[in-house]
This record gives structure tokens, C-alpha cells and sequence, in this order.
């Protein structure tokens, strides 16, 4: 009797295990993704002794602010089942373009929301190739890629220095909590999460995102304004990939138009890394956050090992492969219980 | 007149052939091409012979796009197999010794190969999206080319390795001819087989090609294999030219050119038909816009604004929207009834 009661018990509390799991079966890639964070941290502690510091983990969210604003844009255009290969160039076009308004003496004020609106200029002729004319995402994204590339170099074939005080401010300035100090980009890249991460969660047109990556056709149905929002992730890209232009310019102290090649693909692999799925649909900004601080802290490993930074190429593909196969194995798993 | 108008590869050829008439008009040289100690030389032999690595990219790309997949490491790949190439020939006593070059060129093609495998295991074995699993060698390629340099450039003076890049063979670059046979044989094996029809088979429809007996795995896995197998002799080609194993920019954006190529010759994204004839056109097309830009003195790294400008036109050209709205205006009907919810959705 106590026996089948045990047995009875055991069961109920597997089924609730595996309703568990079923229903949060889209966290469990970001979860694997805090683990991943968590290993790497500890093994480095242990190996290094004095790695998890103050100083290394700000210095972690400096390094890869740009990135950081990046990737949030990209979960927007791929939670939409799309993506975004023009980042990298729009960042480069963005920063160089800024930076010779500046030296041209163009006051900040009036020189960043310029840039930011040509990077949303630029995200709006890719979704508007995408929406209307219905071009694949990667190939409408693709000419957004070589268009902003090619722009960079015509705005300038050498980098431009900047000696504008209030945007080397962006950079300079740290405040500090005991050993702890953020920076302003740090902080427009912290915000640049919560923002995404709250419009996604609570937002008509964050809810949208998800339906209309879940199934366009069904969003549709549903009366959605699936268009309009398939245009708008990609504005919201290009002009996040403008911030991240603001924020490289401030770090580097200057724009360069070969700045942020690849950097399309670390983004997108720091977003997989962070659980959101490329068919669309299923993924979150603050997985994505996690994903650019893997990054960070295997690029930060990698140099104080003093190892060489083709390492760095080869354990992402390989992190990007293993994250690529545990989605697989969930979405598999989902797709046999329906 | 119609029906030739209304051939899939009619505004290719038409772009290819502007292109030409324009260089024609503006340098009269381009056209020309002179005979020197037994070599031909001009504008259009010099395209002939730096189309090569892209030729060879594209047409792997064509047959992988066929299946309804992408490959993005055929950059990487190109990488990998110069650097292999290199590395074999630099680490020889003998770097002009024939033998140690044949190997060496086995060698590389034989790793390019294994990457292709990986390539094709991942998508036609574990059913990940082409685009993801190929992103992977994307990023690790690079990386494992810099491992074999050693983190440098390797530079070698190897005479029969170079002549892959600059020789000539009864007059003609012997870069051009690698890439006329690669032409040749896949239309052969194409077209002339039934490979050709299930390799569409599978692109229009993976589940139905399945369900007819189509082994659908193994010929999308054998396209992945093509497009390693293809990109590994451009990365030896390219190589050979620069006399150098670069492992930051040999075949860099690559991925990108071949993809315009195979969408320029008419070949669709989504899979299915493929046009090997339409690739060599968008490959010459591509060449051609290159050396006009350059021509023009605009700066080789501006140029990609007139691609960007280029793909745009293209695409647009393709979309269904202004196909519809051609036909409306021809018809002048009410559009024909596959109006989905989604042109209603669009229109409003």
C-alpha cells in the first residue's frame, strides 16, 4: 500500500517535472546559457586566481557594449524569424560618419541623432525589401551589408580622429562603487536591455514579435499588423546598430571604416548562445545579454592566457554548435509531444 | 521575339552584354584581345582569369541553393585550404618540386573536403537550418586557417603552384580552364543524369522527393560535399595568386558575391530549379561590374555601394509584387486568385 502510494507520488511528481519543463521548454537553452556563463567564470577564477574581479567583470561590460546594443537589435529581427547581416557595416558606417560630422564641428547634439536616423534609414530600406517586395531576410539584409559598408568608405578611406569632449565623456567618465565602475556606454548598453527586454515582455508589439515569429500566417489571422511589424524590427536594428556606431566611435576615439567586419556573427552567435531560437519565436533579450558576456568573458580568458586569438574564432563556432544542438534537441522534443 | 524575352537567363545576358557595350564605348581596348608569345592578353582574359575562385564558389553554392540550403564557410573553407596548401609547401626542402605540390594540393582538397562532411553531417544528418549550421564554420574556419600558419602569412615562391593562378595553357589562363572544367563536368553530371532533376526534386519539395524514394539525404549531404570540394580548389586558386596563405582575407565576403551570383543567374533562393548556365552568366556579370568600377577610379573598397545597388535592382525585379502588377497591366484583369492573405495584408 505504502509501496503504490511512493510509486503514485513519484509519477505526480515526474509529470509535474515534465509539465515543467514542457511549458519553460523556451528557457532552458538561456538557462544553459547562465550555466555556461557560471563554468567559465569559476574555471577561471580557479585557473587564473584573479580573474573574478571588480575590475575584470567591469571591464567586461565596457568592452562589449557595442556588442551588447547589437545583439539586442538582432534578438528583435530574429525572434521575427529574420535576421540581420547588416550590423556590423551600419555600426562601421554610422561611427565613421559621426565622427567627421564632429570634426567638421558639428555639435553633438545634432550629430548623433543624425546618425542614429541614418541607421534606421538603413534598417527601413531592409524591411521594407523584406515586407513588400518579399526578399529573404538574408539577402535584403545582405545588400543593407554591402550598401553600409560601401557608404563607410566614401564618407572616408582613413579612420578620423575625435577630440569632441562630450562624446569621449560617453567613455571617460566612470562611476564608481567601491572597485565596481560603469561607464555611460556601459549603461546605454544595460539600458538598451531592460528597455528590450520590458517592450518585448509587456508590450502589444513585443507580444506581436513572438506571434508573428511563432506563425506569421496565424499572427495574420489573428489580425496582427504583421508588416508594420516586421518593418519596425529592423529599423529598431539599424538604429541600435547606430548606437552601437556612438558607443565604438567613443570607445576607440575614432571612426574607422573597417571597423566591425564579422562583428554580425559574433552577434548572432551571442544571440543563439543565449537561447533564442533562429526559426523565430522563442528567445529573450536578457538570454541574449548572457550570450554577449560568454563572449566576453571566453574573449577576456583567451587574452590572459595569452593564447592566440584564433582560439577565440574556434571555441565560439564550437559553443555556437553545441547551443545549435541542444535547440535542436528541444525543439524536437516539443515537436513529438504536439 | 516573346518567347526569347520570356527565357529565365534573357535579362542576364542583356545585363552582361550592357555591361560589355558600355565598357566597349568607354575604352575601346576593353574589347581587344591581343596575342602575345603565345598568350592571350586583354580586359576580358584578365576577368576570365580572376572570376575563377568566385566561378567555382558559386557553382558549389548553385547546387546547395537547389536543395534549399546555403553554405556560409565556403570563405573559410578557401581559408583553410590555402593554408594547408602553404603550410605543406613551405615546410618542404623542395618548394618547387612538383611532387611536393601535387601532395600538397591533395592534401588541401582533402581537408576541404572533411569540411564539407562536417557541413553536410550537420545539416542533412542532424536537420539544423543551413544557415546556422554553416555560420559554425563560418567562425571556426578562420580560426583553425590562423592554427596552421601559426597565426602568420605564409608566403612561398613555388612555380608550379603559382601556375594554378597565373599560368596559361595553349594560350588561355590555366585558372579559367579549372574553372571551364568544373563547368563542364557539373553541367554533365547535372544534366545529363538524372541528378540534376532530384536534386531540384528535393528543393521544391524534401518531403514528397522522400515519400517518391528520393534519397534525400544523400544528395543533399553529396551538394554540401560539392561546395567544400569546389571552395577548397578556389582557396588553392587564390592562393596561388597572391603567393601567400592570408588566412584574415582569402575568400573573405566570398559567401556573399557567390550568393549574388547564383540570384543574379535566376537560380531561386527557396530551392529547387537551378540554372548552372544563369551562375557562370551572374559570376561574368559580377566580374564585369568589378573591373567597370574599378575602371571608373572609384575606390575598390567603395564599390560594394554599387553592388548594394545592384542587388536591390535585382531583387526587386524578382519579387512577386511587381511581377503581379506587370501582369495587371498587360491583363488589364483583376490579378489572377492566388491572392494570399498576405498581398491583402500588404496592400492595405
Amino acid at each position: 500500500m505504502s509501496t503504490l502510494q511512493a510509486t503514485q507520488t513519484r509519477t505526480a511528481f515526474g509529470r509535474a517535472n515534465d509539465r515543467f519543463l514542457s511549458r519553460h521548454a523556451s528557457m532552458v537553452p538561456s538557462f544553459a546559457a547562465v550555466a555556461v556563463l557560471l563554468v567559465l567564470l569559476v574555471a577561471a577564477q580557479l585557473y587564473f586566481g584573479n580573474f573574478v574581479t571588480p575590475r575584470n567583470m567591469s571591464a567586461l561590460l565596457l568592452d562589449n557594449a557595442y556588442l551588447m546594443v547589437i545583439a539586442v537589435g538582432m534578438t528583435f529581427v530574429i525572434l521575427t524569424a529574420g535576421i540581420d547581416l547588416s550590423v556590423g557595416s551600419v555600426m562601421a558606417f554610422t561611427g565613421i560618419l559621426l565622427a567627421t560630422f564632429l570634426s567638421n564641428g558639428l555639435p553633438t547634439v545634432v550629430a548623433v541623432p543624425l546618425i542614429l536616423a541614418a541607421g534606421a534609414a538603413i534598417g527601413l530600406l531592409i524591411g521594407i525589401l523584406v515586407q513588400y517586395f518579399n526578399v529573404q531576410p538574408f539577402i535584403a539584409s545582405l545588400a543593407g551589408l554591402f550598401l553600409a559598408r560601401g557608404l563607410a568608405f566614401v564618407v572616408s578611406l582613413q579612420s578620423i580622429r575625435v577630440e569632441d569632449d562630450s562624446l569621449l565623456w560617453l567613455q571617460s567618465t566612470r562611476f564608481t562603487i567601491g572597485n565596481w565602475y560603469i561607464t555611460p556606454t556601459g549603461i546605454i548598453a544595460l539600458l538598451s536591455v531592460v528597455v528590450g527586454a520590458l517592450v518585448l515582455q509587456y508590450t502589444r508589439f513585443g507580444r506581436t514579435i513572438y506571434a508573428v515569429g511563432g506563425n506569421e500566417q496565424s499572427a495574420r489571422l489573428m489580425g496582427l499588423k504583421v508588416g508594420r511589424t516586421k518593418i519596425l524590427v529592423y529599423v529598431i536594428s539599424g538604429t541600435l546598430a547606430g548606437v552601437a556606431g556612438v558607443i565604438l566611435t567613443a570607445y576607440s576615439g575614432a571612426g574607422y571604416p573597417r571597423n566591425g567586419i564579422g562583428t554580425e556573427l559574433d552577434a548572432i552567435a551571442a544571440v543563439v548562445i543565449g537561447g533564442t531560437l533562429l526559426s523565430g519565436g522563442r528567445g529573450y533579450v536578457l538570454g541574449s545579454m548572457v550570450g554577449v558576456f560568454v563572449y566576453g568573458t571566453i574573449k577576456a580568458i583567451i587574452s590572459f592566457m595569452g593564447a592566440e586569438q584564433s582560439w577565440m574564432q574556434i571555441i565560439i563556432g564550437a559553443l555556437l554548435l553545441l547551443f545549435i544542438l541542444i535547440q535542436r534537441f528541444i525543439v524536437s522534443r516539443s515537436e513529438r509531444r504536439e | 521575339m516573346k518567347a526569347l524575352m520570356r527565357h529565365r537567363l534573357f535579362w542576364p545576358i542583356v545585363a552582361l552584354l550592357a555591361l560589355v557595350a558600355v565598357n566597349t564605348i568607354a575604352r575601346p581596348q576593353f574589347i581587344k584581345i591581343t596575342l602575345r608569345d603565345g598568350q592571350l592578353y586583354g580586359a576580358l582574359i584578365d576577368i576570365m582569369r580572376n572570376c575563377a575562385p568566385l566561378m567555382l564558389v558559386a557553382l558549389g553554392m548553385t547546387i546547395v541553393i537547389a536543395t534549399r540550403g546555403i553554405d556560409l564557410s565556403v570563405g573559410a573553407v578557401m581559408a583553410v585550404s590555402g593554408a594547408v596548401a602553404l603550410t605543406i609547401i613551405d615546410g618542404s626542402s623542395d618548394p618547387n618540386n612538383l611532387g611536393t605540390v601535387l601532395v600538397a594540393i591533395v592534401v588541401a582538397i582533402f581537408a576541404a573536403l572533411i569540411l564539407g562532411t562536417f557541413n553536410g553531417v550537420l545539416v542533412a544528418r542532424l536537420g539544423i537550418q543551413p544557415i546556422v549550421a554553416t555560420l559554425v564554420l563560418m567562425l571556426a574556419g578562420r580560426g583553425v586557417a590562423l592554427l596552421i600558419t601559426g597565426g602568420f602569412i605564409t608566403t612561398v615562391n613555388s612555380d608550379p603552384f603559382s601556375y594554378l593562378a597565373t599560368g596559361y595553357l595553349v594560350g588561355v589562363p590555366f585558372a579559367f580552364i579549372i574553372a571551364l572544367i568544373a563547368i563542364v563536368l557539373l553541367a554533365l553530371f547535372e544534366r545529363r543524369t538524372a541528378l540534376g532533376m532530384l536534386t531540384e526534386s528535393v528543393g521544391i519539395n524534401p518531403e514528397a522527393s522522400r515519400l517518391a524514394g528520393v534519397r534525400s539525404r544523400g544528395i543533399i549531404f553529396s551538394a554540401y560535399m560539392l561546395s567544400g570540394l569546389l571552395a577548397g580548389v578556389a582557396g588553392l586558386i587564390y592562393s596561388a595568386n597572391i603567393r601567400a596563405a592570408d588566412a584574415n582575407s582569402a575568400g573573405l565576403f566570398i559567401e556573399l558575391y557567390a550568393i549574388l551570383a547564383v540570384v543574379l543567374g535566376g537560380t531561386s533562393l527557396m530551392g529547387g530549379k537551378f540554372s548552372i548556365a544563369g551562375t557562370v552568366i551572374g559570376v561574368l556579370i559580377i566580374e564585369t561590374l568589378d573591373s567597370t568600377i574599378l575602371f571608373l577610379g572609384v575606390s575598390s573598397a567603395q564599390s560594394p555601394v554599387f553592388f548594394a545597388l545592384v542587388v536591390v535592382l535585382v531583387v526587386i525585379v524578382q519579387s512577386p509584387r511587381l511581377r503581379t502588377f506587370r501582369r495587371r497591366r498587360r491583363a488589364d484583369v483583376v490579378p489572377p486568385p492566388v491572392s494570399t492573405p498576405e498581398k491583402v495584408e500588404a496592400g492595405a
